[in-house]
């Protein structure tokens, strides 16, 4: 029991990235997709942060009186990570406004019918 | 200068990149990418040449020291791979300024050549960086850039095989995320040659196997390496001709080395014996060959016919790998550069036949290899490259990798590649007799030979296609 509780962050990991992995496999809307693709890259960061938290450590700005700190790395990575998240999702989303103009509609199954009809 | 070779090679072309972007007139967005990757060559060259001589180049970023700054760490394989990038990426720039400026409107070119320089400067970066979290964001670089030069494609198509690889590409590239920050757990470094002194003791670890996992899994995403292979006929197809040609003889190219790097340098000696990684790696090997080599005898349309011949050709380079021997991983790296030679030359070829009639299908090309010699010939002896014939680049890796196999008494990796040999004499079989032996199109008729500026660049591969076929000391090419 103290290890489900003990380790709660890291069994939302593990939810998130499968919930957000499912969609991206299951869902034939294109916009949905890529949230799901958002909810496992998120699912990442979490991750990322568990990883860094030292126990009993404070958060890491330099203060005085505190002699412990959690590791900034993880944070510092995560930013960057963040960074090509947003980037990912702004070009994802431009190609699902070009396709909605080319294909008038964003499901996957009405596209590849269009594509075999011509 | 020198000591700054090895970052100036990433910053020229990130710095171009703006550049170009900001510019209006197409044709000095295209002079510019064009200085750039010239002087990467030049760079890259006396890089190696500087490795061969003095051995490992570790440079500091910022003057921080490594661990704990980040460090590009040169040696003969990654040397030897942003050789070939920049080579093929100065020899594609001739090449696209007909082809892409047919293919892409005039408006999107400066953005076009920006992007390209942006997907340049991220290969280059991950064959330069000693870092494994900077391999990551150097990989988002060359790959998000990569997912926009694809949907520039002129068919509506190109936008969802564009999407279809982001999504694929960014899992796969996730995945690999959560390798890194698994080994980070329990080594504290992201330091490549740090990894390496401190996993020895950490190998027991189920972490440390989890971690290695997902990141053989994210790289063999971005690899295309069978059954991970799907989105990779489709972008070649659709993309600019240009892209497909540039892509085609790099992108897949960084990952392998990457892999490369993970499996022989990061993780000990020793490691990748106690995991199924090489039994992997050979049974999908086996069956991107047959499989993938099936399929492009099947195709209509030539560019995705040659698409699923690269996936094909991956399945030969994982053998490699899978062999895990001194030879086997000599033949992959060996095959690595030579299917850039060929296959960067057989799509040159097709883009010209592209460019004249505005189709690759095989009713379109029909009977215009009597009309266009040149091209004709670049396709048969990059054909022949492709098969494997004696004096051929094609040749020299293939006997490698039976050589790798036959030490290992692996009987039946042997007659795959054999096979597979002969499924591509098959699939080329098709492309030269529907250029040579069938009657033309009427609409046809008069299609003259592609001009010398798309031609140049092709026989300038086919030429290195027989150059490294007669040049077979492995130890010239880093091997």
């Amino acid at each position: 029991m103290d290890f489900i509780i003990g380790h709660y962050n890291y069994w939302i990991v593990i939810v998130l990235m499968m919930v957000g992995f499912y969609t991206v496999i299951n869902r034939g809307n294109l916009v949905k997709k890529i949230i799901g693709l958002n909810i496992f890259q998120v699912s990442v960061f979490l991750l990322y942060i568990s990883i860094g938290t030292v126990s009993g450590g404070a958060a890491p700005i330099a203060t005085e009186g505190v002699e412990l700190y959690s590791n900034p790395l993880p944070h510092v990575l995560i930013l960057t990570a963040i960074v090509v998240g947003v980037a990912t999702t702004a070009l994802g989303l431009a190609l699902v406004v070009r396709i909605k103009e080319a294909y008038g509609t964003i499901e996957e199954d009405e596209i590849h019918k269009c594509d075999h009809t011509l | 200068m020198k000591g700054h070779l090895s970052l100036l090679l990433v910053v020229i072309p990130l710095l171009a990149a703006p550049v170009t972007a900001a510019l209006t007139r197409a044709r000095l967005a295209w002079a510019i990418a064009f200085a750039v990757t010239t002087a990467c060559v030049i760079l890259a060259g006396m890089q190696l040449w500087a490795v061969l001589n003095d051995g490992i180049i570790s440079y500091e970023l910022g003057g921080w020291a490594p661990p704990w700054g980040i460090e590009y760490r040169i040696d003969e394989l990654n040397a030897l791979v942003a050789l070939i990038i920049s080579g093929i990426a100065a020899v594609t720039l001739p090449y696209a300024l007909l082809s892409a400026e047919q293919e892409i409107p005039e408006d999107k070119l400066p953005l076009f050549y920006s992007a390209f320089l942006l997907c340049f400067a991220g290969l280059l970066g991950i064959t330069q960086t000693g870092d494994i979290f900077n391999v990551f964001v150097f990989l988002e670089i060359s790959s998000l850039s990569s997912y926009a030069l694809i949907s520039l494609g002129q068919k509506r198509q190109a936008l969802t095989s564009a999407y279809q690889y982001l999504i694929m590409g960014t899992l796969g590239a996730t995945f690999f995320l959560i390798g890194v920050g698994l080994i980070y757990s329990v080594t504290g470094t992201l330091n490549m040659a740090d990894l390496a002194q401190r996993l020895p003791e950490l190998t027991h670890l189920k972490t440390v196997h989890t971690g290695f996992a997902f990141i053989m899994i994210g790289f063999a995403l971005k690899l295309a390496l069978f059954p991970l292979h799907l989105w990779l006929p489709n972008a070649y197809t659709y993309a600019p001709t240009v892209i497909s040609v540039f892509l085609a003889a790099t992108a897949t190219k960084v990952a392998l080395y990457v892999m490369l790097r993970v499996l022989f340098t990061v993780f000990p000696e020793g490691f990748v014996s106690t995991t199924p990684a090489s039994e992997l790696f050979i049974l999908s090997g086996i069956a991107a060959i047959l499989s993938a080599s099936v399929y492009a005898i099947y195709q209509a349309n030539v560019k995705r016919l040659l698409a699923y011949s690269s996936v094909a050709q991956i399945g030969y380079m994982a053998l490699g790998i899978g062999l895990a021997s001194a030879m086997g991983v000599t033949a992959a790296i060996i095959h690595l550069f030579n299917h850039a030679l060929m296959k960067g030359a057989l799509f040159m070829a097709i883009g010209a036949i592209i460019y004249r009639v505005g189709a690759c299908r095989m009713e379109n090309i029909q009977g215009l290899g009597r009309q266009m010699p040149w091209t004709f010939g670049a396709i048969v002896i990059g054909g022949m490259s492709l098969i494997g014939v004696p004096g051929t680049a094609g040749f020299v890796s293939k006997w490698y990798l039976v050589l790798a196999a036959l030490e290992q008494e692996a009987w039946i990796t042997v007659a795959v590649i054999l096979l597979g040999s002969l499924l591509a004499v098959v699939y080329m079989g098709k492309i030269v007799e529907a250029l040579y032996f069938r009657p033309v199109e009427e609409t046809n008729v008069d299609v003259k030979e592609a001009p010398m500026l798309l031609l140049a660049p092709a026989w300038v591969l086919v030429i290195a296609n027989i150059y490294f076929g007669l040049q077979t000391e492995p130890d010239r090419r880093g091997g």
